[in-house]
């Protein structure tokens, strides 16, 4: 069944009353949507997705409601009058801690606080902070596999884990397990890649990058139909591999600088005159009988 | 003669990371030709030294410890890399073909602060 948005609707996915920080909404090819859907395979649908939360930061300069930025975006999203079929959280739920309790504590937390969120279905990838100091072994605990597939109405998604390896790489067994994936489905299959760090080298002296994230695009590359949504830049961006397109989320915690546009990575200040200016989330909707796949981007409420 | 000018060199060493606020730099004197052999440690989240100035064209051997736990050491910018391990010595040899400063880092995620583990080769004439 196809459902459109009206107008109060969009407007509201687009963040554009939200105390005047404006989001941007534009498409990007979801390649093969459309052409599933002649073939009765798509329906309509729509996720969000949720980015490096960095639960356990303290910063008062970077972000003086560390403690409550999560709840309000949780707020903001149990607020949506429409409610997506499911959320990807797409790695770093939590900052980083040499202490492996404390490690636990803060991912509990954040399981239990994304509890409150109306919507259920929900999956999850790890970021460097959750897991590379102990190869997610606690991050599984709370949060299970760090790798996975899954369909959606007719879309075939991929979890990615380039963060366990402490070196920021997928490994070749993940690679090969990728690429089995791949060979059961056929070309024209709609794919949508879900990875914490970038698959291409976007700054790698930032450490921007996955090290053998070429191996995941190359394999990738002889399907028509793929789309990569990540994290860990914590800005909106985007850029294309050949015809895949990849798309980077803001953060919830703090934001950071564009890539090489400061001599050193460090996280953007708090600006007291625009509160959460540059954090936020977005939502994907997917709609069948269009190549478009409309990505709105929503900033966390200021109130 | 030799042993007063390793001292020497050791020396300015020590004083250059004693000197909060200044890079800590080394750079290694050798017989012309012969390869030098700089020591660097890593531990969370910084190396010591952190710029090494080498010549070009005179092959170097960086012999590197880890102080605390794994690090890595990369130069993307030469093609190397290396795991750095608590009670190993890690030798990464490099003949620098050009002048300038090139950055190296740990690429091994070490806590927070490791995006700030890093450090410079200055190549000079």
């Amino acid at each position: 069944m196809t459902r459109h948005l009206d107008r109060r609707e969009f407007i509201q996915l687009a963040g554009l009353t939200t105390a005047g920080i404006a989001g941007v909404v534009f498409s990007s090819g979801l390649r093969g949507v459309s052409l599933a859907a002649e073939k009765g395979k798509t329906e309509d649908f729509m996720f969000l997705q949720m980015s490096d939360l960095h639960w356990g930061f303290t910063g008062p300069a970077i972000n003086p409601n560390a403690d409550v930025t999560l709840d309000k975006a949780i707020a903001h999203v149990n607020a949506l009058s429409r409610q997506p079929d499911f959320i990807v959280f797409t790695g770093d739920l939590t900052h980083t801690t040499d202490d492996a309790d404390e490690r636990r504590k803060r991912l509990v937390h954040v399981r239990d606080a994304v509890g409150k969120l109306k919507v259920k279905s929900q999956r999850y990838l790890a970021g460097e902070h959750d897991a590379s100091l102990d190869r997610a072994e606690a991050f599984k605990e709370s949060f299970g596999e760090t790798h996975y597939t899954f369909d959606h109405k007719g879309v075939h998604f991929i979890a990615l884990d380039n963060v366990s390896d402490p070196q920021g790489k997928l490994g070749d067994d993940q690679i090969q397990w990728l690429r089995a994936d791949l060979a059961k489905h056929d070309k024209e299959t709609p794919i949508v890649v879900l990875t914490h760090r970038p698959l291409f080298d976007l700054a790698p002296d930032w450490d921007w990058a996955t090290s053998d994230g070429a191996a995941a695009i190359e394999a990738l590359m002889p399907y028509e139909y793929v789309t990569v949504f990540y994290g860990h830049i914590h800005q909106e961006h985007h850029h294309m591999t050949g015809h895949i397109p990849h798309h980077a989320a803001k953060g919830l915690m703090f934001a950071l600088p564009a890539p090489h546009s400061v001599p050193k990575k460090m996280p953007i200040p708090w600006d007291a005159a625009n509160p959460y200016r540059g954090l936020g989330f977005r939502t994907v909707q997917a709609k069948a009988g269009s190549d478009d796949l409309a990505l709105a981007e929503l900033a966390v409420e200021t109130v | 003669m030799k042993r007063t000018s390793v001292a020497i060199v050791i020396a300015l060493v020590a004083v250059f990371a004693i000197a909060g606020g200044w890079r800590r730099h080394a750079s290694a004197s050798s017989p012309t030709g012969a390869e030098q052999v700089i020591h660097l440690t890593a531990k969370k989240f910084e190396y010591t030294p952190n710029e090494i100035t080498v010549k070009k064209g005179v092959p170097v051997v960086l012999e590197i410890t880890s102080l605390d736990r794994d690090h890595g050491f990369k130069v993307p910018e030469f093609g190397l890399r290396a795991d750095v391990k608590p009670g190993e010595t890690t030798r990464v040899r490099l003949v620098p073909d050009r002048i300038g400063r090139f950055e190296f880092r740990c690429d091994v995620f070490c806590g927070s602060g490791h995006e700030d583990m890093a450090g410079e080769i200055v190549v000079v004439d």
